[in-house]
């Protein structure tokens, strides 16, 4: 590589102190690394359209966030999105398209990348909770041409709550709004939704409005990591009443 | 230089040995306070890694001269020893990786497959796949090759003393742990970036330990200038470091726990997940790959480059426009408007500088066309770059929006990613190794040109039918699920376009299996060149190769 010596260097010269100097090379990196990082990550953390005004949008209860960890250690995200784009197609099969507010608290976000299944975003009171139990157990007995995995293990393991409100504590600091009330009571919420009648259901429900409280599995006294996938299924998609929502206030 | 001096266990050898000491009493700490057996199960591999390593530091020290030179008769002395680890370890990760995308492809024809058993399931299958071939055989590779051309194109001996085995032998416990926590249920739930927070800590202590030893080795160069695959390596390296870091801020439950919560939620979480995501394609994928082709392209067709102008235009604008790609991973999402379209933008300019870097590649070859003719190994490093053009071709057009609606969530996307990591980023690699192998083990040529054409030919094939049926797969999906009748109802339920998916996902599996069975026929290639007695020439040392 020799290069044409002439009285004011060419730009290709100038180039060459990058190529002599690793320090500089490398920090021509960082600068033309980051300027496109900048620019499409740091606006959505203080552009306020970014996030719509919403109603109903609560924290997940106790339970739901165990089925959430559930759903997130299976890998559920490889096959099944939780976004529907505002396509005509996907809005009459799925349902409303899904909002920014609507993930606002999962950490991580599972809005997914394939469809090998269908989209779970709008999934919640679709069908039955016997329905998802024997969908999870074995989707083949519900869907016969269905090529899911089944998921017998999930009913045989018990819930582990022990640490519940410790996953709270650390997504509170991240800025859910958990308050020490929410996951103080968190084994106990938990056991309430998952049960049909419970003396504390009315406490809970004022924590968290609308969230069902039921006997999710027909196994009384039993609560399977199961139960607590089905009380996450059931929520997703539920907590926006979008017969209220206005489309036109929230236009980006 | 050739000062004699008594062994001395060095600063390093005690230091490390100090370190791995204390680890292995944190990590037996860990274990028993463990709240699952699942994390008690990665402590005590942590633990008894710890332990080997210091056994090995141990050992190594009785083996070792009391001096290592870094230079013999006024030539580099050359460490190769970590590079042939790593190049083994490719291979290995390579067989396992294929083989359990074998098996997913499987499931995927046939649900039976997954045998009902938490291990075996699809859901925690896919990671180890994806991460198996890319961060495993994919980052051994890239080590490997980094860490031979860094000596070559500097004429020095690699940096670091125990520095370059750990960043060896650290990255492949890396491996080991991701892989058996995706096994076991331990993920992120992240895209790419599923390995939990103490598995991502390790790397990150790793990593910045292999941009010292690369730098370090830069710094000791006896050429002014920086050759231009290093400027490749070097941005890849950085670049990893930096979209980790962003990617995996977590806040860990417990110290005792496997489990963490990303810092991130929701929208922003998806933009910083693809900023990562597309970027590991863009700087793992595609910018340490690159390297490869502007060291191995021209070292065996026997040509410079073929414009040392078109590679710094290449470089800068390759690295400074793929950053801002993510986006195209968000189209019609609930992400802004505005971001989707800067992604998609990015993402069409993307082409030229892609296709720059291909054009710089291929004209490589000008006057030694035929070769492709002879050469099976040439052929194979020059069909990686025309798929590489084929692939930032299709890439962008796929980022184009309205494209995009119909491609998303289909299998034309796993399509698209298997052109780019079969025929592009994994025949770049078999070429790099074919070509590594004897020059490493002091052999002339590979045990057998003509095994090489076989893994050619049964590999391509393999590739063609996995390609083709993901395309037809994907776009069948993508207009069934958006089919209406006259009456203007949707068409088609869910599993009925999943049950058309069928027949192509036996077509995908068997270009799969042919991929795989391709990979063997070069694993045993490989393996006859090490045990060839035919040495490259006589009086000829480990460290000196011919034809820098």
């Amino acid at each position: 590589m020799t290069h044409p010596i002439s009285h004011s260097p060419s730009l290709w010269q100038r180039h060459q102190i990058f190529e002599k100097n690793s320090i500089i090379l490398v920090i021509g990196i960082l600068i033309a690394i980051s300027i496109g990082g900048l620019v499409e990550v740091l606006p959505l953390f203080y552009l306020k359209s970014t996030i719509e005004q919403v109603d109903g949008i609560r924290p997940l209860t106790p339970l739901e966030l165990t089925g959430r960890n559930i759903y997130v250690r299976e890998g559920c995200y490889n096959c099944h999105s939780q976004m529907i784009r505002p396509l005509r197609d996907e809005v009459e099969r799925y349902g409303h398209y899904s909002l920014a507010a609507e993930s606002m608290y999962d950490h991580p976000f599972q809005w997914g990348s394939k469809r090998t299944g269908p989209d779970l975003a709008r999934v919640g009171g679709k069908y039955s909770d016997d329905w998802h139990r024997d969908h999870l157990r074995n989707p083949r007995s519900v869907v016969p041409a269905s090529i899911m995995p089944g998921y017998p293990w999930l009913e045989q393991n018990l819930v582990d709550l022990s640490h519940v409100s410790d996953d709270m504590a650390v997504l509170a600091a991240e800025g859910v709004p958990y308050s020490p009330e929410m996951i103080k009571a968190a084994i106990s919420d938990a056991k309430t939704q998952g049960s049909a009648d419970d003396a504390s259901t009315a406490t809970f429900a004022k924590r968290y409005p609308k969230a069902i409280s039921r006997d999710l599995g027909g196994n009384v006294g039993r609560l399977t990591e199961a139960d607590a996938l089905i009380a996450y299924l059931q929520l997703l998609g539920t907590q926006v009443d979008f017969k209220l929502y206005d489309d036109k206030a929230n236009i980006r | 230089m050739d000062c004699i001096t008594a062994k001395k266990l060095s600063f390093g050898e005690w230091g490390l040995s100090l370190i791995l000491a204390l680890t292995a009493v944190g990590a037996i700490v860990v274990a028993a306070k463990a709240w699952t057996p699942e994390f008690a199960f990665h402590a005590y591999l942590f633990a008894a890694a710890a332990i080997a390593s210091v056994f090995a530091i141990g050992n190594r020290y009785f083996a070792r001269p009391a001096y290592t030179p870094q230079e013999i008769d006024g030539k580099p002395n050359y460490n190769f020893d970590p590079v042939k680890f790593a190049t083994l370890a490719a291979l290995f990760w390579g067989i396992a990786g294929f083989t359990v995308g074998l098996y997913i492809a499987l499931e995927l024809s046939w649900p039976i497959f997954n045998l009902d058993l938490p291990w075996t399931s699809f859901g925690r299958l896919r990671p180890l796949h994806t991460s198996a071939v890319i961060f495993a055989f994919g980052g051994n590779v890239l080590i490997a090759t980094s860490f031979y051309v860094v000596q070559r194109t500097c004429r020095a001996r690699l940096a670091g003393d125990l520095a370059p085995w750990f960043v060896v032998l650290g990255y492949n416990f890396f491996i080991v742990i991701a892989g058996t926590g995706y096994l076991l249920g331990i993920t992120q739930g992240k895209e790419y970036a599923e390995p939990e927070w103490y598995a991502d800590s390790w790397l990150t202590i790793v990593w910045v330990t292999y941009l010292l030893v690369f730098l370090g080795t830069l710094w000791k160069r006896k050429e002014p200038h920086i050759y231009v695959a290093n400027w490749f390596y070097l941005a890849f390296i950085v670049t990893i470091a930096v979209l980790h870091l962003g990617n995996n801020a977590a806040i860990p439950v417990s110290l005792f726990s496997s489990k963490s919560y990303i810092v991130w939620s929701g929208v922003q979480d998806a933009m910083i997940q693809w900023w990562y995501g597309h970027n590991a394609v863009g700087f793992f994928l595609t910018a340490g790959f690159l390297a490869i082709v502007y060291y191995f392209i021209p070292k065996r067709a026997d040509r410079p480059v073929y414009s040392y102008r078109l590679s710094i235009i290449h470089f800068w604008a390759l690295i400074f426009m793929y950053i801002w790609a993510g986006p195209h991973h968000l189209h019609y999402t609930a992400l802004p408007d505005w971001a989707q379209t800067l992604g998609m933008t990015f993402s069409i300019m993307l082409w030229m500088p892609s296709w720059g870097g291909m054009i710089n590649g291929l004209m490589t070859l000008s006057g030694a066309w035929d070769k492709l003719r002879t050469d099976p190994v040439l052929r194979m490093l020059v069909v990686s770059v025309a798929f590489y053009g084929m692939a930032t071709f299709e890439g962008p057009m796929m980022s184009i929006k309205s494209v995009n609606s119909l491609s998303h969530y289909t299998d034309w996307g796993i399509g698209h990613v298997h052109s780019g990591a079969l025929g592009w980023v994994a025949y770049v690699s078999f070429g790099a190794i074919y070509c590594l192998v004897p020059w490493l083990w002091n052999k002339r040529e590979v045990y057998s040109l003509k095994l090489v054409n076989w893994h050619f030919w049964v590999s391509t094939i393999g590739i063609v039918f996995y390609i083709s049926a993901m395309w037809v797969a994907g776009i069948m999906q993508g207009l069934m699920w958006r089919a209406y009748t006259a009456l203007g109802f949707l068409e088609y339920s869910f599993v009925e376009t999943s049950e058309a998916m069928h027949p192509m996902y036996i077509i995908r599996a068997l270009g799969g299996g042919m991929f795989l069975i391709g990979a063997l026929i070069m694993v045993y290639n490989i393996y006859m060149t090490i045990r060839s007695p035919e040495p490259v020439a006589l009086g000829s040392r480990a460290a000196f190769v011919p034809g820098e």
